[in-house]
């Protein structure tokens, strides 16, 4: 078990196409790292290089303190789960996850001790036999992660492993990843484009845009404090609603009301809210309504501020009038910077809701 | 639904007994003595000569020597079809696996070179291959029946599409889990090429046995003869007999034929399935 | 069948419709491949080595004695430039045999096409009694191309042949192997005969591949059959159709070899013949080594050029397939 170094880490693909640029991680020992984004982003390049499966233009990468960059994908000690499991068709359960052991010549005993171990541990033990065609989606997926954790190596890599899975398989399939990598206390780099997954999975995560690190922290963190209208927009369902506002005189203003005092220079600003920090009231920022989703546990109203399209989330009701006033807190504005996207000092001090010091 | 028309049906028969029954009455008739088909041309019934019709065409030596025996042609024959179809998947899949799963600089020369063979088939070439077989003493032996055969990129071209279309992750999989190049072929790729094998095994076999024009030029020496030799041979001794040996001729056929038949028939479904698709 | 008649009309569909992370130009066949400098050598060698001796080899040699005229005693061969071809292509006899073989093909390609098709559209339809039909029109596809002309000999034996008897109904005397019309349409016969059933595998498995959904949607808006057939299916068989053509001129020019060679038995004198006939009787039997070569030269740019054709369609499928 061990951690993982990112040190400037880059990938040039042959007509400088830049998948991946200056990546700078520290993973620490046992700690589950998530890497998202949207598809592109290189999220997964980084992954396949850490496992060996693509060479690293530029920068290093250590596993365990060792540099790997020279290091065949076998000798790296790391074991992967592909998003479709990538199981050896013709191989029997048992054979699929004793194959990597027989190639170390792990001894005939041991290869059968781990292999038990983990069927046990995934409730594998009756399928050892069949062949994968023989077994469900989440069956295949369990043998795929029962590969990888008989080789008992420093680090797990994930690749969208929940991807071929159905939606309600998803959600089980997450929460075993999540207690198996306790139990194990394994290293994992886990790469998906869900956010949900995301935050679900990871101590930490690390959002990639165009291949560059756009935030690395805890989910929370990334929710309450986005570093960028980027992460503003990918982080949280509905996404952040991001409006075009102005600072004037030192306070917010959008479609001529004051929302609150600003710190940032005069003139546009990108404006954030989520969508659960707007609240109706008597009088307020007004919302024309085009339509609601009905979520049962809840409701999202969509319509438009100034004529930009915004998402409010209300605990379900009466039917609401065509017309909203809003109410929104000073403390929970966030701005940007309209040009660089990235995030301006706060209107006013927030409240530490995380408990992690932003 | 589409409704089921009678004339569906007839044509489907009338086809069918286009197709067949020539075949058939080939059988037939090779039941028959010559002198009956003589008289009343073909059958369509079996009759009562086969047994010794056939038991001649096998053992009696024949032939210009009289050293060549049906059961040697035969004997040739197969040896000619599973030796081709051999040759070419060992030869085929290893080239394919060199140009599918390896990065080295002279993969895309090495590709057209293999791959141009494809133009130009064998008879259009038919001479000068005669030629270099004789230089290099080859006539004559069942190496140059065999191996010339092989220098054609069939076999490669579906192997390449087929390990083309096996998903990435398997030798990604295969490569963290420990494996190098051979291991990752004889572990992983060859077990999963199994049924493509007999598909290309099936296509190759019908392609070697029925092979005419060069065994014809390779093989002077009658130990050498195929089947389809020997329809030639048999031929050419009708020329001045009195009744033709029709019902040896037509066993002779009916061996020649029988073989290929009955691989093609028995497994029909993966033949056509390799012949149209090297989707798996 | 050549070798090339074995190939699919497309790659593995698979292949192309799995989606995949965008790939840097010049993508190799996979993302991830080996990096040894000796190992692919040692798996290419041996098919690199046939090739060489025996495609490459002959193929240069070929080329080579077309423009040389050979000795028939052996004893050496003089530079003539290109007077071999000249010859071939001034011949009257050559051009005779060329007009043969051209019209050869076109008959032989269009009925069996035909033929195949018409076959493939009832099995397709039918589903009482499918396989049998199948497996009917399937077998002799197994048989070797000169057994079918021994077949075909003896059916069209001016002794004991039934389609002599058949023709005489008609008042016409066949007389195979020595009226040259004649002879020309029992070779076009039982070359057709031995060709329907390959096209009928590929047109089967061509209509079979259209997609149920696609059939259904066909039928909510046409409701003639032959509508439906001639807008919906017809255009989707074209890729398969016109992989069958090349195919099948490929077949008529040199796989009925056999066929003729059984059947006319060296006895071209006034019969017809194709023009891989004519490189075969003119280098073998008639030692002009470099007038047969010239003619194999002339061969093979038409089939070269063909296979191209076939190689843009192949690939045409990979791209819209």
């Amino acid at each position: 078990m061990a951690g993982i170094t990112f040190q400037g880490v880059g990938k040039t693909y042959a007509g400088n196409v830049n998948a991946v640029r200056e990546v700078t991680l520290e993973v620490a020992d046992g700690e589950f790292i998530v890497l998202v984004g949207p598809s592109g982003c290189g999220k997964s390049t980084l992954l396949r290089m850490v496992a060996g499966l693509e060479e690293i233009t530029t920068g290093q990468i250590s596993i365990d303190g060792r540099v790997v960059n020279r290091l065949d994908p076998a000798d790296r000690d790391i074991a992967m789960v592909f998003q479709n499991y990538a199981l050896y068709p013709h191989m029997s359960v048992r054979e699929n996850m004793a194959y990597g052991l027989r190639n170390r010549r792990t001894p005939r005993d041991e290869i059968a001790r781990r292999v038990d171990d983990a069927a046990r541990m995934l409730e594998l033990g009756p399928y050892l036999d069949r062949k994968p065609r023989a077994l469900s989606g989440g069956q295949r997926q369990r043998v795929a992660m029962g590969r990888a954790i008989v080789r008992q190596p420093a680090a797990f890599l994930f690749d969208e492993p929940l991807s071929n899975l159905d939606a309600k398989l998803r959600v089980a399939m997450r929460g075993e990843i999540r207690r198996l990598q306790r139990r194990l206390g394994t290293t994992a780099l886990y790469v998906t484009h869900d956010q949900l997954e995301a935050m679900t999975l990871a101590d930490r995560l690390v959002v990639l845009n165009g291949g560059r690190v756009e935030q690395i922290g805890a989910p929370l963190e990334l929710y309450h404090h986005p570093a960028t209208t980027f992460v503003a927009g990918f982080i949280g369902a509905p996404a952040m609603n991001l409006l075009d506002a102005r600072i004037e005189g030192g306070r917010v203003m959008l479609a001529g009301h004051d929302l609150g005092p600003a710190r940032g220079p005069e003139g546009a600003v990108t404006l954030g809210i989520r969508a659960e920090d707007m609240h109706p009231a008597e009088t307020g920022l007004p919302m024309a309504v085009d339509y609601v989703e009905e979520l049962g546990s809840g409701r999202i109203v969509h319509g438009a501020i100034d004529g930009q399209p915004v998402a409010l989330a209300l605990a379900p009701g009466a039917a609401l009038p065509a017309h909203l006033a809003l109410h929104i807190a000073p403390e929970a504005l966030h701005l940007f910077d309209t040009t660089s996207g990235k995030r301006l000092p706060d209107a006013l001090p927030r409240p530490a809701r995380t408990g992690v010091p932003a | 639904m589409q409704k089921i028309k009678p004339l569906d049906h007839l044509i489907l028969i009338l086809g069918a007994a286009i197709l067949i029954v020539p075949v058939l009455m080939a059988f037939a008739s090779s039941t028959h003595s010559a002198a009956e088909i003589h008289m009343n041309g073909l059958y369509l019934a079996p009759g009562s000569e086969g047994v010794a019709t056939y038991h001649k065409v096998l053992t009696q030596r024949g032939g210009f020597t009289g050293e060549v025996t049906g059961a040697r042609m035969l004997l040739n024959s197969l040896i000619l079809g599973v030796g081709f179809a051999v040759g070419k998947i060992v030869l085929s899949m290893m080239a394919a696996y060199a140009l599918v799963y390896f990065r080295f600089r002279l993969a895309t020369p090495i590709f057209w070179a293999i791959f141009t063979t494809l133009l130009l088939p064998l008879e259009v070439r038919i001479m000068p291959s005669y030629q270099v077989m004789s230089q290099l003493h080859l006539l004559n032996t069942y190496t140059g029946l065999i191996v010339p055969l092989l220098a054609s990129a069939t076999g490669t071209f579906y192997f390449r599409q087929f390990f083309k279309s096996v998903p990435d992750e398997l030798l990604e999989a295969a490569r963290i889990d420990g494996a190098g190049p051979v291991r990752f072929f004889i572990d992983i790729l060859v077990p999963l090429s199994r049924t493509m094998m007999a598909a290309i095994f099936i296509i190759m076999f019908v392609y070697g046995w029925n092979q005419y024009l060069w065994p014809m030029l390779m093989t002077t020496d009658e130990g050498f003869f195929t089947l389809m030799r020997g329809i030639k041979t048999i031929l050419q001794v009708w020329v001045g007999s009195q009744i033709p040996d029709y019902n040896e001729a037509f066993a002779l056929a009916v061996l020649a034929m029988l073989p290929p038949l009955l691989v093609v028939l028995v497994f029909q479904r993966m033949f056509i399935k390799g012949l149209t698709e090297s989707d798996k | 069948m050549t070798d090339t008649a074995a190939l699919p009309p497309g790659p593995a569909p698979q292949a192309v419709r799995r989606p995949r992370k965008p790939h840097p130009p010049a993508a190799p066949a996979k993302r991830v491949q080996f990096d040894r400098p000796l190992t692919p050598w040692l798996f290419v060698l041996p098919q690199l080595l046939v090739v060489a001796i025996f495609f490459y080899w002959p193929s240069v040699q070929a080329v080579n004695s077309s423009f040389y005229l050979e000795d028939p005693f052996g004893f050496g061969a003089s530079f003539v430039g290109i007077d071999n071809y000249r010859e071939a292509l001034s011949s009257r006899e050559y051009r005779t045999i060329a007009a043969f073989t051209a019209g050869f093909c076109a008959l032989v390609t269009g009925l069996a096409l035909g033929i195949g098709l018409l076959l493939a559209v009832k099995a397709d339809k039918v589903i009482r009694g499918a396989s049998a039909y199948k497996t009917a029109l399937i077998a002799v596809y197994a048989i070797a191309p000169p057994v079918t002309g021994l077949i075909g000999m003896m059916f069209f034996d001016m002794h004991i042949g039934p389609f002599k008897d058949l023709a005489a109904l008609f008042g016409h005397d066949l007389r195979v192997g020595i009226d040259y019309d004649d002879t020309a349409l029992a070779l076009v016969t039982v070359a057709v005969w031995k060709q329907i059933p390959y096209n009928f595998i590929f047109f089967l498995s061509g209509l079979q591949s259209v997609p149920v959904a696609v059939r259904e949607a066909a039928l909510l808006d046409a409701r003639s059959g032959w509508r439906r057939f001639r807008d919906i299916t017809l255009p989707l068989l074209a890729p398969t159709a016109f992989f069958l053509l090349v195919i099948n001129i490929t077949y008529s020019l040199f796989d009925t070899f056999a066929i003729i060679d059984v059947m006319v038995k060296d006895k071209p004198a006034n019969n017809p013949m194709t023009l891989v006939y004519k490189v075969y009787l003119d280098g073998f039997k008639g030692n002009d080594i470099g007038g047969s070569s010239a003619q194999s030269v002339i061969l093979m740019l038409v089939v070269a050029a063909l296979t191209i054709v076939q190689f843009r369609l192949i690939e045409r499928r990979v791209h819209y397939g």
